[in-house]
């Protein structure tokens, strides 16, 4: 019967709580749509990251990432390689040569990494070859093939079938160099990574850099279940002593505080939000508080208890914010699902996103704990919101309210 | 039988410097199934007198015992339970809930009880009926006149089946066609389910009706006149 009252109640004056209601709506669609593109923003960077430049899990020489020397090999990686494949935790490993070099054209030169790559190993560990939108992956060119991004063909001003020549210190030191032949361009949301990373065939950089053929570098391992990430990082660590195996959230922790960085994000701007909204709501049952305060000393009068008037109070603003709340979050979500299809293309205001990682065109991510949170903090406003308003009923005298006029 | 008994009763106000005397040593008796008016000039402390009957307002001194029961020893909360199962209130301005409807509102203190459905409900249709205002229980109070708003409260304050009912100028806002017909219902309801009525009320209509006429002035009893 109070949460019966208390529905009704609302409607007694239906333009005021229709403001009210239309504010709390707007402010739960921002904020739920907001979280959701936030979420798939930082989702996509998160994926970028590891599926097509970190993968799962890495294992190097100890000494190698000290100074990347070109000596610090695994000596049996081929075979560690093969062994490791066998793990049924693992999806795919590619064995890789990753060597600091200069990589010029005809126009101008600059710095890359170059990694020699098994493609079709390495298409079970990353997905760059998913991403090369001209030429082909290793494919179409027999000797020497490379693969560069599109933001470093631009800058050393070179297309498909452009010869380069890259330039490294070999494993006996002496400075040497080799022509390779543009066949693919990939292009992946990433500027950065496109201007910095190269990759050529494992035989032609081993051969290039007098690398004898079994070892590597590093040691690219791809997981089934992104779960068990930590569990086989430990199980690898403990299997494999005296190699540093490191994971992505070791390798690239900014990525790993991605998700956690947007999660905060979404929570703090729904808070902020509510908290505004919080303030109007309190206002509004103040006004109704205050008109009703006959009504109030009868309900008292005729046997209705504090707790009671409490309760009638308190559900008629959860009641309000919740209805306010669930079109808002359920308009958000609409136009969450809507666009997720097709994504939100920003490149029109947002040029450069790209140099940073983030993809210009971000698809929202629904993601049901999220809308679980922003339900809970919808409702514990509409608590704290009625507290005040409803302490102040509670200590008006029957005798003396009913006779309000 | 005797169900209230008001003993040396006094309640002062300090208003600035000088003590206001609203009720000034009432002592007085109020036996089972009386239709009782209280009578009196504005000011003479028949609302005050009326709200500490119904345990809304605490007397400065003096005693209140209704049955076995003294007012002043309860605890506000045990105040608010003594009210809903013991008395049965009607205001001059009816102060019905707006967003129910008259059957709703009739029901309202039964729901704070923890009565069954079945016996609200029937409850509800045979007070409804004995105000008669049956076909109009889906009504809410917009929609009803002012008689029938309060014909609605006499029915709500019934619901409970409360030792008395206490009517603070009930027929203040009706017109005369309106306050015969309430006034005859409450008396009905009076002779037939042997419910005691007190009124406060400067209505002369209200006080040819009563059984008994109890007039305050300054806050004292100055005459208690049976009719018989």
């Amino acid at each position: 019967m109070i949460t019966s009252v208390a529905w009704r109640n609302i409607w007694r004056n239906p333009l005021r709580s229709g403001i009210i209601i239309t504010a709390i709506t707007i402010g739960m669609f921002a904020g739920v749509f907001s979280a959701t593109f936030m979420k798939g923003w930082m989702n996509q960077r998160l994926e970028a990251g590891i599926e097509t430049e970190t993968s799962h899990i890495q294992i190097h020489n100890p000494e190698y990432r000290k100074n990347y020397d070109i000596r610090q090999i695994i000596l049996k990686g081929f075979e560690l390689a093969e062994q490791l494949a066998k793990n049924p935790t693992i999806n795919g490993v590619s064995p890789r040569i990753t060597i600091q070099s200069m990589v010029a054209s005809a126009e101008t030169g600059t710095g890359v990494k170059i990694m020699g790559i098994i493609p079709e190993k390495e298409k079970q560990v990353t997905s760059l070859s998913e991403y090369v939108t001209e030429g082909d992956y290793f494919e179409s060119i027999s000797r020497n093939p490379i693969v560069i991004g599109k933001k470093l063909s631009e800058k050393l001003k070179i297309k498909l079938k452009s010869k380069v020549v890259i330039t490294l210190q070999d494993a006996d030191g002496n400075l040497t160099g080799g022509a390779f032949r543009v066949c693919g361009i990939f292009d992946t949301a990433n500027s950065m990574y496109e201007e910095t990373n190269v990759f050529v065939r494992y035989q032609d950089l081993a051969r290039l850099s007098m690398l004898s053929e079994g070892v590597a570098h590093e040691i690219i391992i791809h997981l089934h279940d992104q779960n068990d990430l930590n569990s086989t990082t430990l199980a690898l660590r403990e299997q494999h002593p005296g190699l540093k195996v490191l994971n992505w959230k070791e390798l690239t922790p900014e990525l790993g505080y991605l998700n956690e960085i947007g999660n905060l994000y979404t929570y703090i701007f729904v808070i902020i939000i509510l908290l505004s909204l919080g303030f109007g709501i309190v206002n509004t049952m103040l006004m109704v508080v205050m008109e009703r305060v006959k009504e109030i000393g009868m309900l008292m009068a005729i046997g209705m208890g504090k707790l009671r008037v409490f309760l009638m109070l308190m559900f008629e603003t959860i009641l309000l914010t919740l209805t306010g709340g669930t079109i808002g979050i359920m308009l958000g979500l609409g136009a969450s699902l809507a666009l997720k299809q097709n994504g939100i293309n920003l490149s029109n205001w947002a040029q450069g996103l790209e140099d940073f990682g983030y993809s210009s065109i971000v698809y929202p991510v629904v993601e049901g704990q999220m809308v679980v949170v922003i339900v809970i903090l919808v409702i514990l406003t509409g608590i704290l919101a009625s507290l005040y308003p409803a302490r102040k009923a509670l200590k008006y005298n029957p005798a003396d309210a009913i006779r309000t006029e | 039988m005797t169900i209230i008994e008001i003993k040396e009763l006094f309640k002062t106000y300090n208003d600035s410097e000088i003590q206001v005397h609203a009720v000034n040593g009432v002592d007085l008796n109020i036996e089972e199934g009386e239709f009782t008016a209280i009578v009196g000039p504005s000011g003479s402390g028949k609302t005050t007198l009326l709200n500490m009957l119904g345990g809304l307002d605490q007397p400065t001194s003096g005693s209140i015992r209704i049955d076995d029961t003294d007012l002043g020893k309860l605890k506000s909360s045990q105040l608010i339970d003594f009210r809903m199962k013991n008395i049965g209130f009607v205001f001059q301005s009816y102060n019905l809930i707006p967003v129910l409807t008259a059957k709703e509102n009739v029901e309202f203190v039964m729901h704070l009880q923890g009565r069954p459905k079945k016996e609200r409900e029937a409850r509800t249709m045979q007070l409804l009926e004995a105000v008669g205002l049956k076909g109009r229980e889906d009504s809410r109070p917009s929609k009803l006149s002012g008689g029938q708003q309060q014909r609605v409260a006499v029915a709500r304050a019934l619901a409970s089946k409360p030792k008395f009912v206490l009517a603070d100028e009930p027929t203040a806002n009706l017109d005369s066609k309106s306050t015969e017909n309430l006034l005859n219902i409450m008396e009905e309801l009076n002779k037939q389910e042997k419910i005691t009525f007190i009124f406060s009320t400067h209505d002369q209509r209200v006080v040819n009706k009563a059984h008994r006429v109890i007039t305050l002035e300054d806050g004292k009893i100055i005459s208690d006149n049976r009719k018989k």
